[in-house]
Parts: C-alpha cells; sequence; structure tokens
C-alpha cells in the first residue's frame, strides 16, 4: 500500500467504527429475538411494550424476569470473553493464545468437578468452585512463570503445563464418576447458560461491564507493545505494568463468566480473529472484538435454545458457529486475494 | 493473516557440545523404560522370569502375562510414542509456532468425530473398528484443511493452515460434543477412548497401523534437512533450491500418517507432540535433524514410562496413559521453560 501512516490509519479507524456497529446492530436484533422467543412466543411490539413499560402481567415476567436476564448475559459474557482473546493474542501475538489454552477453562471445570463430586452440588456452590479453580489456576501459572518479570511466552508455556494437567485430572474424574453425573458435568464443562438468572446475572454482568471500562485505558500502551517491547519502552511505556494489568483484566474477565456460565468455548479464540478480518485491521482491534464476541454469543444461545432437537449446551453452538464462519472467511478471504 | 511471530527474547538455542553423548543417554532411558515396561504390572514377575520367557521359556502364565499383554503393549507404547513426538516436531518447525501441537491441523478431532459417528449411527464397538474409523477421520480432515487452506489458488501457507486447522477442528470437537452429549451410549464409549489408554492394544489392533507409522516416519527423516532451510524463511529457502511446495505437502503427509496412526491405535494423547519437541531443543539444539532424531527417541520414553506408572498408580484399577503423560510432562517442561527462557525454533 501507498498511503501513509495517517491516511491508513484513518482508514482503518472509519471500518472498524463501520463493522463495531454493524455487529453491535446485529446484536441488538439477536437480543431482541431472544426476548420474543420461547414457548409463549411474542411479537417485537409485544417486546417493545414490555421493555418500554407499556405493558404488563405475564408477558412483563416472561421477557423481564425469564428472558432479558439470559439475553444481557449472554451479550455481556460475549463481549468479555472476545475481548480477553483479544487481550491475550495482542499479548503474545500469537492466535492461538486463547485463554482457553492458558489453563483458565481447565481449572474452572476442576474446580466445578471438585465442587460437584467432593462436595456434592449446588450452583452456588459449582459457581464458586468454578471461580476459586480458575483463579487458583491462573495464580498458579503466575507464580510459576514469573522470573524477573512476566514474560508472555513463558506465561503461555507454563499455562499450557497447567492446563495438561488439570484436564487430564478432569478426565480422570469424568471417568471414575456415573454416567448420569458425568453427562451433567460435561454438558456444563461445555459453557451453558441454562443456570443464569436475574440473581446471578446481575453481579457478574456489573463485574463485566466494570473489567471492560478499563480496557480503553491499557489499549494505547498495549497497540504500542505490539511493535516490541523496547520501542514500548522508548515511548515511554512501562511495559511490565501493563503486561501485568492487562493480563489480570482478562483472566478476570474469563473467570467471571466461566463461573456463571461454565467455560464457553471458541469465542475468545475466533471472535478477535472474525473481528480482525472484517476490520482489515494490522492488529487487533479490541472495541470490535467485544461487539464480535457479543452477537456471536447471543446468536449461538438462540441456536442452542431454539433450532436443534435437543437442547444442547451454548458452548457446543459457538464452537461450530464461530468455527464455522472462520472457516468461511478464510476461504473468501483467498478468493478475494489478486 | 497475521505473522506467527517466533515468541519475543527467543533466539537460537544453546549449541550443545555434547549431542552424541546426550543421545545416547536419551536412548539408555528408553532401554531403561522399556525394560520397566516387560516387568511391572498387575502381578509383578520377577527379572529371571521375564527374561527366561522372551527366550522362549517361562510358564504358561507367564508366557501369556509377557507375550499377550506386556510385548504388544509396550510396541504400541513405542510406536505412539514415536509417532507422535516426530509429528510434533514437524508441525511446529512447519507452523514455525512452538504452541502447535499435531492435533493442530484438526487429526485429532476428525479421529473423533468419525468415532463418535461410528458409534452412535454405525453401531461399531471393537477397539479394531474404532482403528479404521480414526485414520480415515485423520486422513479427511487433513484433505479438507489444507483445501481450506490453499482455496483460491494460492498454495498453503503454514499460518493460514494452522488458523484453518483450529477452526475446523473446533467445529468437529463441537458436533462430536452435541452428539455424544445427547446419545449416553455413545458418550459412555468415548469417554474411555477419547483419554488415550494402551490397555489391551494387542497386536491385531498395533499391526495394521503399523504399516502408516512406518511411511510418516520415513517421510519425517527424509523432509527434515528441506525444514531447516524453510525454517529460515520461504525466500530463504527457495534461494537455497528447497523446493517449499513439496517440503509443505511431504510434512502434511507424514503429520497426518503419524498423527492419525497414533491416534487409531491409543485414542487422541494431546500432550506428548507439543512438548517433547521443546524438551529436545533444550537439550540438542535447533537442528531439525537433531529434533526429529531427538523426539524418535524422548518420546517414545514419556509414553512408555507414563505407562508403566498408569499401571501402578491407582491398583487395582488402571489410570490411562493419556492422563498420566501430561502429569509427568507437564512438570519437566515447566521447570525447562524455567531455566532456560524460551526455546526459539
Amino acid at each position: 500500500m501507498v498511503a501513509g501512516p495517517d491516511r491508513l490509519n484513518v482508514v482503518f479507524g472509519v471500518r472498524s467504527a463501520t463493522v463495531a456497529l454493524a455487529a453491535t446492530g446485529a446484536a441488538v436484533v439477536l437480543g431482541l429475538s431472544a426476548l420474543a422467543l420461547g414457548d409463549f412466543p411474542m411479537t417485537l411490539p409485544e417486546v417493545m411494550g414490555v421493555l418500554t413499560g407499556r405493558t404488563d402481567g405475564f408477558a412483563r415476567t416472561v421477557v423481564l424476569e425469564w428472558r432479558l436476564p439470559r439475553a444481557v448475559a449472554a451479550a455481556l459474557f460475549g463481549a468479555a470473553l472476545a475481548v480477553a482473546g483479544g487481550v491475550f493474542q495482542t499479548l503474545t501475538r500469537n492466535p492461538l493464545a486463547s485463554p482457553d489454552i492458558i489453563g483458565l477453562a481447565n481449572g474452572s471445570f476442576t474446580g466445578m468437578l471438585v465442587a460437584l463430586l467432593v462436595l456434592g452440588g449446588g450452583w452456588p456452590l459449582l459457581m464458586t468452585g468454578s471461580l476459586v479453580g480458575g483463579l487458583a489456576a491462573a495464580v498458579a501459572i503466575y507464580l510459576l512463570a514469573y522470573r524477573d518479570g512476566l514474560q508472555g511466552f513463558r506465561f503461555i508455556v507454563v499455562g499450557i503445563g497447567v492446563s495438561a494437567m488439570l484436564a487430564s485430572a478432569n478426565t480422570w474424574m469424568l471417568l471414575r464418576v456415573e454416567l448420569e453425573t458425568a453427562l451433567f458435568a460435561s454438558a456444563w464443562g461445555a459453557g451453558t447458560l441454562n443456570g443464569v438468572t436475574g440473581a446471578t446475572a446481575v453481579p457478574a454482568g456489573a463485574c463485566v461491564l466494570l473489567l471492560l471500562a478499563c480496557v480503553p485505558w491499557l489499549t494505547p500502551a498495549l497497540r504500542q507493545m505490539d511493535l516490541g517491547d523496547d520501542s514500548a519502552r522508548a515511548t515511554g511505556v512501562r511495559v511490565d505494568r501493563v503486561r501485568l494489568a492487562a493480563i489480570a483484566v482478562a483472566v478476570a474477565l474469563v473467570s467471571v463468566v466461566t463461573a456463571v456460565a461454565g467455560p464457553i468455548a471458541f469465542i475468545s479464540l475466533a471472535a478477535p480473529q472474525i473481528a480482525r478480518r472484517l476490520a482489515r485491521s494490522p492488529g487487533i482491534p479490541l472495541g470490535v472484538s467485544g461487539a464480535v464476541g457479543a452477537a456471536l454469543l447471543l446468536g449461538s444461545d438462540l441456536v442452542a435454545q431454539h433450532a436443534v432437537p435437543l437442547t444442547v449446551p451454548v458452548g457446543v453452538v459457538t464452537v461450530v458457529l464461530g468455527g464455522g464462519y472462520l472457516v468461511w472467511l478464510l476461504v473468501h478471504e483467498a478468493r478475494k486475494r489478486p | 493473516m497475521p505473522p506467527v511471530h517466533p515468541p519475543v527474547g527467543s533466539e537460537a538455542g544453546p549449541v550443545p557440545r555434547s549431542r552424541p553423548a546426550r543421545l545416547a543417554g536419551a536412548a539408555a532411558l528408553l532401554g531403561a523404560a522399556v525394560l520397566l515396561s516387560l516387568l511391572v504390572g498387575a502381578n509383578l514377575l520377577p527379572v529371571s522370569t521375564v527374561v527366561d520367557t522372551l527366550a522362549g521359556g517361562g510358564t504358561d502364565e507367564s508366557r501369556f502375562v509377557v507375550w499377550e499383554q506386556r510385548v504388544p503393549r509396550t510396541v504400541a507404547g513405542l510406536a505412539v510414542g514415536a509417532a507422535l513426538g516426530v509429528a510434533g516436531a514437524l508441525i511446529q518447525a512447519f507452523t514455525r509456532n512452538p504452541l502447535a501441537d499435531p492435533g493442530i491441523l484438526g487429526v485429532n478431532a476428525g479421529a473423533a468425530f468419525f468415532v463418535a459417528v461410528g458409534i452412535t449411527f454405525l453401531g461399531v464397538t471393537s477397539p479394531l473398528g474404532y482403528v479404521w474409523l480414526a485414520c480415515a477421520g485423520a486422513l479427511v480432515l487433513t484433505v479438507v484443511v489444507y483445501g481450506v487452506g490453499s482455496a483460491g489458488g494460492d498454495a498453503a501457507g503454514p499460518a493460514r493452515l494452522t488458523v484453518t486447522g483450529v477452526a475446523i477442528g473446533a467445529v468437529l470437537s463441537g458436533l462430536t460434543t452435541g452428539l455424544t452429549l445427547t446419545h449416553p451410549d455413545a458418550f459412555d464409549r468415548m469417554r474411555g477412548w477419547s483419554a488415550g489408554s494402551l490397555l489391551e492394544r494387542g497386536f491385531d489392533i498395533v499391526l495394521p497401523v503399523l504399516p502408516l507409522l512406518v511411511v510418516g516416519l520415513a517421510v519425517a527423516v527424509a523432509v527434515a534437512p528441506g525444514l531447516n532451510s524453510v525454517a529460515l524463511g520461504t525466500d530463504v529457502a527457495r534461494a537455497q533450491g528447497v523446493d517449499v511446495g513439496r517440503v509443505r505437502l511431504a510434512v502434511l503427509a507424514a503429520v497426518t500418517l503419524l498423527a492419525g496412526g497414533a491416534t487409531a491405535i491409543a485414542g487422541p494423547i494431546v500432550f506428548v507432540g507439543l512438548m517433547v519437541p521443546h524438551l529436545v531443543r533444550w537439550t540438542l539444539g535447533t537442528d531439525q535433524r537433531a529434533i526429529v532424531l531427538g523426539s524418535l527417541v524422548v518420546a517414545p520414553t514419556l509414553v512408555v514410562q507414563s505407562d508403566v506408572l498408569g499401571r501402578i498408580a491407582v491398583l487395582p484399577s488402571e489410570m490411562p496413559v493419556g492422563v498420566v503423560t501430561a502429569f509427568v510432562g507437564a512438570p519437566v517442561l515447566i521447570a525447562l521453560v524455567r531455566r532456560s527462557g524460551a526455546s526459539g525454533l
């Protein structure tokens, strides 16, 4: 390309904003559909009536108490996973470096399995187990990887090691329990929004919003670090602090989501890659990633609830939809290449 | 495609002064692992009995234990380990991505999906049936990934192939999960298979797959020198007269045969192919020929030793080898990455 850097930035900026807007629009449409669809189907005007406070009664209960928490959770959780994945991929400059890979998901699953199999279950206990498991895995990886500062690649390799051990422990536990228990645990382990209610969605959603609000503070420094640690230092970025803060925010985002919904697969890996391709940006656009992630999880949950004969965990659908779309993009991208 | 950069701060690993000595040490460890695998089990045979039985003597019972159980199982462990280690070395050099493992091309996901479909819809229940399903799945998946990765006429570059493999593999693993969660019987069979085990992998299962592995290993050895050039970048390799397209195709063929064959024998064992090449790079340096050779020796050691450990760890039952490899290998990997920093490619 011949355009100067400023011109390029503007072009990428406009395109990113357009894509982000389109993805947000898609998320809103999908969210409204989620409010309308179900055993008690409603029309869009009916849904709007409830949302604007003009309709009362049963419709109000259905929309506000049953469907809204789940839809809002899907949007926020999707954005959270996507942004966390984008941060990890930017820090390590590796498209494979999703939080799933560094052990958080497996740690959460281990914690949940221990809560279910040893301590006896119940949703609050399972959520606590998952949160403790995921965070313990993150702390263990951090401590094991720390040596004169935290280096991205070492962090990932240690994460893979810890992750593999946890996955083995999970496999082992699932092999030793009764089929029914293993099936229930596996469905949760694939990631599901079935357990989401207002009581869990509100605190989790608030945490996610708070964490997402931290991301714009980190973005400029992350952009600098994308050019290499040394050049970032030269422009006054405190590299180690930024890296630690970014990892902490990303880990917290994933942990909150996983505690409520289980390890929902593939969004943190696919959404940033999809966003990058749609926005045609050189780095990973975090805002666009968030919007794509929200649309992806909302759409996947609609499919999981209504489009397949048996209810499947939403994580199964995110993998199929997100993966399928990524494959399509790859083919499309290749065709358009001169 | 984003360039898949080599890790920050990585440089060519230490150039070892004593490569032959280290290889010999690794070979000695492998010998010890094989010996242990013949000796240790649910009932411990004395060394003299095992030696006697191997030489053609022994009692009926010792002949059964040694020849019917431990020898085939050890051979299976050696074959699976060698295949996974070499496949891992190839795929990491090829994609220039230290996080790549043989499953990255969707090989494991394809094998698992075909096995799940076979169990759910075709009523396949025998381990030998799984073997052919797994092989077919691995093969089909690699062809599809390569086809999608090189769509548009351009030869598939490593970074593109990586993302394509991850994406298609993920789609299939999602379908597998959906399929098994809605079919409890298939779920029950799959959770045994997908843990990765060498239990009762007799010669009837190992022998049909062995030719695939031998061909895969031969291709791997042949292509290793070319990988050294490709590792310097496509342009450099072309300037050195290396046919990059042919090297890529050979690598894909070898990885499919090796990872597919190993998965057919033992089920998906995910960690070995990822970690062993790192371990070898840290001890033998970055020459791809040394890495392939080293992985050929070190990976079977890890698998056979893990299998031995799995037999006695939770008596009276057994722990599948795929569960043990991570617990044996991961601490080593972590210790190494702490000690020597990043491992360049």
